[in-house]
């Protein structure tokens, strides 16, 4: 049976051990810290330059997948042959709707039969056509879902170019590799090719922030004519939510004043 | 170099502050706020050049005109169609889901025959020909028998060329046993028929009339064509148009009349005489329309002076004897008033003498085949087929009587009285029920009494569902042979039940059928060509789609174009000629039995003792009770005073509910004489004291898990109450019961 003195002896002899101990660990850490002020900062550095390589040049290679399309389509070589321009084959139905891009239904007038020896060519009428399947294309400027675009209103309304938007790709004599978004599985010509979101061209986004952009200097010159109708209202309103600060706003003329300032684009 | 600690920890801090001047970050966040916007998962529909067909909802009786949009093969919205007589470019939240129930997951899949139990849910997948063969060799056997008469068919409608198919199959096969779903339009029918001698049903000109007066009618709550009375009653709302409601509880049609009108319940009859009463004493009927164009008045008026002065009705009803005079003055000074009855959206018959009594106050005011009256009302006349080639076997088999009594000696006048059935099964009085086919109908969901119609339906040997969805009744069935639904099939639609002008709507395919479905046209065409012989000869067509084609002859080609016919050349002799009675004129008293108008109180069931409480069912628009169940969209509208989570809530008044000791959202059971049920209550002002009420449309246990177990089926609690006149359930109600849990 043991007494509180026991106890007492015991807890003396430990920290005998300790200080024992404690000279040897001392020296080591000393020894550590003399070396480390470099080492810290040249990690800190190794750190940010790991993460700018990663997040500048490893992501954005893990981030899209490359798909190739069903098709190598020549834009150049059709537009020559056709006398509407884009709108020969990415038309407007007749209730107003675009038609976006082709079926089968526009190609089949040339191609019911094979023309010429490209492979392409013939894998699209053998493939496609005699079997009647829709071509799996992949479209680039897909908006996602919860989006509502309307063609009628650029092209016929404000009577915009299609390159604006879509850039030369009706100059172009084969299709680009499809970089799919892996996490969205939308193309990456929403976002641009600049990862980092640089533009030199209008057609380089299609984010929110370049319809707002364009939409806030065709709203100034508006403004200038004093001519103010409500479509131009609530696109003010989108503007506001994008760039608050970029608009003079009057009083009371808010998203929050405003209905349906957000679904007039989305849905 | 040794790696410690703090050099680990500095990279680290390093590659944040990399991170954070690297775009990974900021890509990363707008990408994953795209991607849960927009799920993958989430169905979109697809993107395309749209097209429009028109075509008829036949989910309700309604029966509007729809426009569907497709994109491709998909039909992705469903809209009014603009133009069509009955809703001009209007729909339901019912039609506007109707998607969910072509593409839904409730669907039949395929012909399927039981293979356990009954009601145990395990089926066997069968084809076409081996699910007619197996209907063929049965009716076979039963025809050879002797005894056709024993087969019954339950369905929606009798009307079109469906409806017609059916009783002519039966017909010839030898079966007087075709029942059609109640509603009021029976009370109506036998009202004409009694005093206006004609077989017709009632059209009110609602878009004429100046003042309506609603005995318990939800106008914009399903009575009706749903959609026509909601745009009749916005177009009353902006022309001045008065309406009275006169109901024990705040429906929506109430709370948006000029005037609510709280009575006791089952009094309605009671006030109407009592109106009448005031109207005569006080001399403000049409004298040029009694004197010329009614019969036996002076016998009704006897009764009406004698029994139903202003203050014994004010007994009765719990209506202020003042507020009745004023009321009749008002209801007789208008120009074009029109009184219209029928419980709720009318999809049960109210008794005789009710109907009656409301009809005799628009003969009062002469205001029956006029401009915004009442008209009698026949189905267009456009079914012209050859004389039904009828053999001995099917003679003997008309012969009997028909298992509901309807035209027996004791109610000679009355069509169909499906309430009557489940009894006569139970009891055998008559005959067995040897075989039964449901189409265009859940009788299982909507007959009131469920536990009896259960026991009934197990005592039929061989039953058989044309429903395409696995409803309540499809479950009890032993083959199941899934008709195409509406979106899927043709049908020739006659305009629905109160509109006065003669329209046929043309259902089309608006996308092919989905899944192994068949036109129940062409089943019928099939059993019949199987049966061989007379029956065979009465068939002559190919399949129903031929029989269609042929019917419709020249209207045919614009049906198909425009979507619907209408002509005065549709209209019968009930329409031209107003009364067919042996005197020529209105009668107010029936000559053949004396029947006057006037209140005769429905026993309903229940000891008042025991159960203090009146249970009253009701409907509301956004909860389906037909044999259609709400599709989810529909669900989701419920408001959660009516349904939260599993649970329905019974509106009670606060009063009442003091004196239960209940509280707002606490748990009840609800117990009648016929079941109980475990309900939630509602406190709500807009109930009579000592009522409680329950919405029909819930308390599904088929269909599919959004309808399926949520809140309590009504008719569980309810039994039907034989109205000794017409042989008509006139159940308003129930003694009920509210206890703790």
């Amino acid at each position: 049976m043991s007494t509180s003195d026991d106890h007492a002896k015991e807890m003396i002899k430990d920290a005998a051990h300790e200080t024992a101990a404690q000279p040897s660990r001392k020296g080591t850490v000393q020894e550590q810290d003399k070396g480390s002020g470099g080492n810290i900062i040249l990690f800190f550095v190794l750190g940010v330059f790991a993460s700018l390589i990663l997040g500048w040049i490893i992501f954005p290679k893990l981030l899209y997948s490359k798909k190739k399309q069903p098709i190598d389509f020549n834009h150049a070589f059709h537009i020559s042959q056709v006398d509407n321009g884009c709108e020969s084959c990415h038309f407007f139905r007749k209730d107003g709707t675009f038609s976006g891009v082709p079926k089968l239904e526009q190609c089949i007038d040339c191609h019911e039969e094979i023309q010429g020896i490209d492979p392409n060519e013939i894998k699209f009428v053998e493939d496609y056509v005699s079997k009647w399947r829709q071509v799996p294309w992949l479209i680039y400027s897909k908006q996602p879902n919860c989006v509502f675009f309307s063609h009628a209103a650029h092209i016929k309304g404000a009577h915009m170019d299609c390159v604006t938007c879509h850039g030369h790709i009706g100059e172009s004599k084969s299709l680009k590799v499809y970089e799919q978004n892996r996490i969205t599985g939308y193309s990456r010509d929403i976002w641009g090719e600049s990862i980092a979101g640089f533009q030199k061209n209008t057609w380089d986004r299609m984010k929110m922030d370049d319809c707002a952009e364009c939409h806030q200097r065709t709203a100034a010159s508006i403004e200038k004519t004093g001519v103010k109708s409500p479509t131009h209202r609530y696109i003010d309103n989108i503007i506001n939510v994008v760039s608050p600060w970029s608009l003079s706003t009057e009083k009371g003329d808010s998203v929050q004043t405003h209905r349906d300032a957000c679904f007039v684009c989305h849905k | 170099m040794k790696i410690g600690r703090r050099d680990f920890l500095s990279f680290v801090i390093g590659g944040a502050a990399g991170t954070a001047l690297s775009p990974l970050p900021w890509k990363l966040m707008d990408d994953v706020s795209i991607w849960t916007q927009m799920w993958p998962w989430t169905p979109v529909p697809e993107n395309g050049e749209a097209s429009y067909i028109n075509s008829v909802c036949t989910l309700c009786p309604g029966r509007c005109g729809i426009t569907v949009r497709k994109i491709g093969n998909r039909a992705v919205k469903i809209e009014g169609m603009e133009g069509y007589p009955v809703n001009d470019g209007g729909l339901c939240l019912l039609g506007l889901s109707g998607l969910q129930l072509l593409y839904g997951p409730t669907r039949v899949k395929s012909p399927l025959k039981r293979s356990g139990k009954r009601g145990q849910g395990k089926w066997e997948r069968i084809s076409w020909k081996e699910a007619i063969s197996k209907i063929v060799e049965k009716l076979g056997e039963l025809r050879t028998k002797g005894r056709p008469h024993t087969v019954g068919v339950i369905s929606g409608s009798d009307r079109g060329t469906v409806g017609h198919l059916i009783e002519r199959f039966l017909t010839a096969y030898g079966s007087p046993n075709f029942f059609r779903m109640a509603s009021v339009r029976d009370s109506y029918e036998l009202t004409l028929h009694t005093m206006q001698g004609v077989q017709a049903f009632p059209g009110f000109d609602f878009e004429n009339a100046d003042f309506i007066l609603s005995f318990g009618s939800d106008i914009i709550d399903g009575w009706g064509s749903p959609v026509r009375m909601m745009r009749a009653n916005s177009a009353w709302k902006s022309a001045g148009v008065k309406v009275i409601q006169i109901e024990s509880r705040l429906s929506n049609t109430a709370a948006k009349s000029d005037k609510w009108i709280p009575i006791n319940p089952g009094t309605e009859a009671a006030l109407a005489m009592g109106l009448a009463h005031v109207m005569i004493k006080e001399s403000l009927y049409d004298t040029g329309f009694i004197s010329n164009d009614a019969d036996r008045f002076d016998d009704w008026k006897q009764l009406v002076i004698n029994k139903y002065s202003p203050d014994s009705v004010a007994a009765i009803t719990g209506i202020d004897a003042g507020t009745i005079v004023v009321m009749a003055r008002r209801f007789a000074h208008a120009s074009r008033p029109l009184a219209i009855c029928g419980r709720g959206n009318g999809t049960h018959p109210v008794s005789l003498t009710e109907c009656m009594a409301v009809h005799a106050l628009n003969a009062l005011t002469g205001n029956i085949n006029k401009k915004g009256g009442i008209f009698a009302v026949a189905d267009p006349d456009y079914i012209h087929w050859p004389e039904i080639d009828m053999d001995a076997t099917a003679a003997v088999g008309m012969q009997h009587e028909r298992l509901d009594g309807a035209g027996s000696r004791k109610y000679p006048s009355s069509r169909y009285l499906l309430n009557r059935l489940p009894k006569s099964i139970l009891s055998e009085a008559l005959y067995p029920l040897e075989s039964l086919f449901i189409t265009d109908a859940n009788p299982l969901y909507t007959l009131m009494d469920t536990q009896d119609t259960q026991k009934a339906f197990e005592k039929v040997p061989f039953v058989v569902s044309f429903s395409s969805y696995m409803d309540e009744t499809a479950r009890q069935a032993d083959l199941i042979l899934p008709n195409h639904v509406y979106l899927e099939r043709y049908e020739d639609v006659p305009m629905p039940f109160g509109m006065v002008h003669p329209v046929i709507g043309l259902a089309k395919p608006v996308v092919k059928p989905q899944l192994n479905t068949k036109h129940v046209g062409d089943v019928i065409v099939e059993i019949a060509k199987g049966l061989g012989g007379s029956v065979a000869n009465t068939f002559p067509w190919k399949s129903y789609y031929s029989c269609l084609k042929e019917t419709l002859g020249e209207k045919w080609e614009t049906m198909v174009e425009k979507g619907f016919w209408s002509g005065s050349e549709l209209m019968t002799q009930a329409l031209k000629t107003s009364f067919d009675t042996v005197s020529g004129k209105f009668e107010f008293v029936d000559p053949d039995t004396g029947l006057k108008p006037q209140f005769k109180p429905v026993s309903i069931e229940g000891d008042e003792r025991r159960y203090p409480l009146l249970l009253l069912p009701y409907d509301a628009i956004r909860l389906a009770g037909g044999h259609i169940g709400d599709p989810p969209f529909a669900v989701k509208t419920v408001e959660d005073v009516v349904l939260k989570h599993q649970d329905v809530f019974v509106e009670i008044n606060p009063k009442t509910a003091r004196a239960v000791g209940l509280n707002e959202g606490q748990y009840a059971l609800l117990g009648t004489p016929i079941g109980t049920g475990k309900v939630r209550v509602h406190l709500f002002e807009g109930i009579m004291p000592g009522i409680v009420a329950l919405p029909r449309g819930l308390g599904h246990t088929a269909y599919d898990d959004y309808l399926a177990g949520k809140g309590i089926n009504v008719n569980t609690l309810i039994g039907p109450v034989e109205d000794p006149d017409s042989g008509m359930n006139a159940a308003w109600g129930i003694r009920a019961k509210l206890s703790k849990v």
